[in-house]
């Protein structure tokens, strides 16, 4: 059995649908939120890098960096606005923040 | 002269309210802390209401008042002065009419200010202003201790002001204006004292029933205007024998205009003068000060309904049922009024009764077509009547406030005075040969007894039997109040007679019930009448009744007389020789004796059938159609439907991530499902 695109778009989906899961049956940490948004975009890199190894096109590789760069970017300042707020609050359950609520 | 005559009382009332209201504003400069935590906005008379004194000398506010009693009191004895003269100039001279202005001119409703002076008038201009201004000079004594006299005078002068206002009508209007403008007076003064809730209701209870009879009143000359096209006296007069015959036409019914206009109008009369079905509010009415109930609802207003029947005679005499129907009522009222004032122990009460029940007697006279016999009778009634009130004042005084007769006895002795002008006012009102009531009141007899309508026997025993009552009642209030033993020894040793200034006016009227019968005897009730009244007062050509008046036999002549010493050696017996015998009498007969003492029960009649469905009504609208339906579906209802809408929706704002971002996924799969087949489509 060759390893095709659709195995790699299966295991994509897979791990997108992890990640959607992770932030709606998650009650109990902004943390394990942004970990699923990290899923997300991951999932979405396999995307990007298998359609550029099928389609022989690195544009869809770079892309994939260009993600990495602000998956992390986006990690590091989610986990200062946590920190920060933990501070302020002194609870990041998700339950507690519901400073939106009508 | 006539003007002063009628706007100098108006003078007199707008000087007395300045000085009410600058001793208002004297005493609580500002506004006291009381009145401002009450009402900011109150007016300066409301703000009198507040009991303490101020930081006023109290000689100053003492010179404003005693300022403001000569000044009414003094202005209307001028005006009174001017109406004798008045009356001589008129009496036997010719009329006179004043034209003032206009007052307002629509389309062809044109309404002037005008006095129309004619003899009608002259005799009502003097009854009014003298008995105003004895009652003034009167008041002067009895009201000493209250601390509101500026506005009482103020009041008073200002009543004065609209019954002459009312007497001078030239038109419809201008009468209206009057008996509204009495009706507002009457209301004030009657709640004068306006922290007893007692005065209250009867204030509002006597406006009320007065509006039922104006309703009456004003469609009836809504009526005289369609079917004349005039509102003025003249003009209306001279249409009016062209009215016989033509009929109102309304919804399906066609009545006759001059009956269905009469009873309008008469229907005015039955409130304002207190007549059977609208008499309720007149003993309410004694919850007012002693001189008001003599001025108001005795002498001059409630009389306004029988001036305004003589003044429409012209209209009267050509709608032959709606005299019998006045006869019908004043003899209902007369004999109904005397019953109910047998058993009263409210010695103002009894006067009360005794006033509805001769307004009864002056009723029947002007519906069997004697009206210058029925304007006699107001003549003299005015007072004895006043005289009486005023005697019951001077009682009341002298007995501390005490009203109830029970607890009276043996006052003759204390106040000899006031116990003599009060027999001269019984004697006159029960018809004592030569006193002023003699005369009036056996003429009516006389006259109801050569009436021509169907319901003129009818009124002949009513008033028959009701001299006997008068006679009984009167001498009853003079026998427990003033005979017998102290039943109140306390009181009975306070007791002393009232002031000089109280007992000048009693003297006059004392004098004036005396005489006030036999020098006019001949002008109202005799052969006089023609050149006396001349036009003011019209007698259809049918009408013999004052004619016939000097044939009635002998017997109906002494008849009132031996009524009248009947119901005295009754009287006699059962409160001087035997006062067990009225008690005794009162248990044997309990069920009439409780009729008798609650009216007749017509308040509770009128509670049952008139206010309690109104109250009713009033919840209904209340609640049902304000609360249930304006409020639950009408402006207010829809800002609360939209509250409710909102309330719901803002719950979808739960404030959580997760539900915001499942709500941005189903966009997305929404979004991408619905690209997906419409692109499927192309």
């Amino acid at each position: 059995m060759t390893i095709g695109l659709g195995h790699y778009l299966t295991v994509a989906a897979i791990v997108f649908t992890i990640g959607i899961i992770g932030i709606f049956l998650n009650r109990k940490n902004v943390i394990i939120i942004m970990m699923s948004i990290e899923l997300i975009l991951l999932a979405v890199n396999i995307n990007l890098v298998a359609f550029s190894h099928f389609l022989n096109d690195l544009v869809g590789q770079v892309y994939a960096l260009v993600v990495l760069t602000v998956a992390a970017a986006e990690a590091a300042i989610g986990l200062a606005i946590l920190v920060v707020y933990f501070r302020n609050r002194g609870s990041i359950a998700v339950e507690d923040i519901n400073l939106m609520k009508g | 002269m006539y003007q002063a005559i009628v706007f100098l009382p108006l003078l007199g009332s707008i000087l007395a309210a300045l000085i009410s209201l600058a001793g208002a504003h004297a005493r609580h400069p500002g506004g006291s802390p009381a009145a401002a935590h009450d009402h900011a906005a109150a007016s300066a008379q409301d703000r009198l209401a507040s009991p303490q004194g101020g930081p006023q000398p109290h000689s100053q506010i003492q010179l404003g008042v005693t300022f403001a009693q000569l000044i009414t009191t003094g202005l209307l004895f001028i005006a009174m002065i001017l109406s004798w003269i008045g009356l001589a100039a008129v009496g036997f001279g010719h009329d006179e009419r004043v034209s003032l202005t206009t007052w307002f001119a629509s389309g062809d409703l044109q309404v002037a200010w005008a006095l129309r002076v004619d003899t009608l008038t002259a005799v009502m201009l003097v009854v009014v202003t003298t008995i105003s201004a004895f009652v003034h000079l009167y008041s002067i004594g009895y009201m000493e201790e209250d601390p509101h006299q500026p506005r009482f005078f103020s009041y008073l002068s200002l009543f004065t002001f609209a019954m002459l206002m009312l007497v001078t009508a030239d038109n419809l209007v201008q009468l209206f204006f009057g008996w509204e403008g009495v009706g507002l007076m009457s209301y004030l003064l009657i709640g004068f004292w306006y922290h007893k809730p007692e005065a209250n209701a009867a204030a509002i209870k006597a406006f009320i029933v007065n509006r039922v009879g104006d309703f009456g009143f004003s469609l009836g000359i809504f009526a005289v205007f369609v079917m004349t096209g005039s509102v003025a006296f003249d003009t209306v007069f001279a249409q009016a024998p062209a009215l016989t015959g033509k009929t109102i036409h309304f919804l399906a019914w066609d009545a006759d205009a001059l009956t269905v206009i009469c009873l309008l109008l008469f229907m005015g009369a039955m409130g304002k003068s207190a007549q059977f079905l609208l008499h309720t509010w007149l003993p309410d009415a004694m919850e007012g000060p002693t001189p008001v109930s003599a001025l108001i609802h005795a002498a001059t207003m409630v009389t306004a309904g029988v001036f305004m029947v003589a003044r429409l005679s012209p209209l009267f005499e050509l709608a032959p049922s709606a005299q019998t129907f006045v006869t019908f009522i004043g003899a209902t009222t007369a004999l109904f009024a005397a019953t109910v004032g047998l058993v009263q122990n409210d010695i103002k009460r009894i006067v009360a009764y005794s006033t509805c029940s001769q307004l009864g007697y002056m009723f029947v006279a002007m519906g069997v077509g004697a009206y210058s016999v029925g304007m006699f009778h107001l003549f003299t009634h005015a007072f004895f009547k006043a005289l009486l009130f005023l005697g019951s004042g001077s009682v009341i005084t002298a007995m501390h406030h005490e009203q109830d007769i029970r607890h009276m006895g043996g006052l003759k002795d204390r106040i000899p005075f006031t116990y003599a002008v009060m027999v001269i006012g019984t004697l006159a009102l029960t018809g004592f040969p030569l006193t002023a009531g003699y005369y009036s009141k056996d003429a009516i007899i006389e006259a109801a007894y050569a009436g021509m309508n169907p319901m003129a026997i009818y009124a002949l025993l009513c008033t028959i039997g009701a001299a006997a009552l008068t006679a009984f009642y009167s001498w009853r209030l003079i026998f427990k109040t003033f005979h017998g033993t102290p039943h109140d020894r306390h009181h009975f040793e306070a007791a002393r007679e009232s002031p000089i200034v109280m007992l000048v006016p009693l003297a006059v009227l004392a004098a004036g019930s005396l005489l006030a019968g036999y020098p006019f005897k001949e002008l109202f009730a005799g052969h006089g009448v023609g050149e006396f009244f001349r036009q003011s007062l019209r007698f259809a050509p049918g009408n013999h009744v004052l004619d016939d008046m000097e044939q009635v036999p002998y017997l109906i002549g002494v008849l009132p007389t031996l009524m009248m010493a009947l119901g005295f050696a009754v009287a006699w017996q059962f409160y001087i020789r035997r006062p067990a015998l009225p008690v005794e009498l009162a248990r044997q007969h309990n069920t009439l004796y409780k009729f008798l003492l609650n009216k007749w029960y017509f308040d509770e009649l009128y509670d049952v059938f008139l206010v309690r469905p109104a109250i009713w009504l009033g919840r209904l609208l209340w609640k049902g159609g304000d609360g249930w339906l304006i409020d639950g579906f009408g402006p207010d209802g829809v800002s609360a439907r939209v509250l409710d809408v909102t309330r719901n929706v803002v719950r979808l704002q739960t404030g959580y991530l997760y539900h915001y971002a499942f709500a941005m996924l189903i966009g997305v799969a929404a979004l991408i499902t619905w690209f997906m087949l419409a692109g499927g489509m192309h």
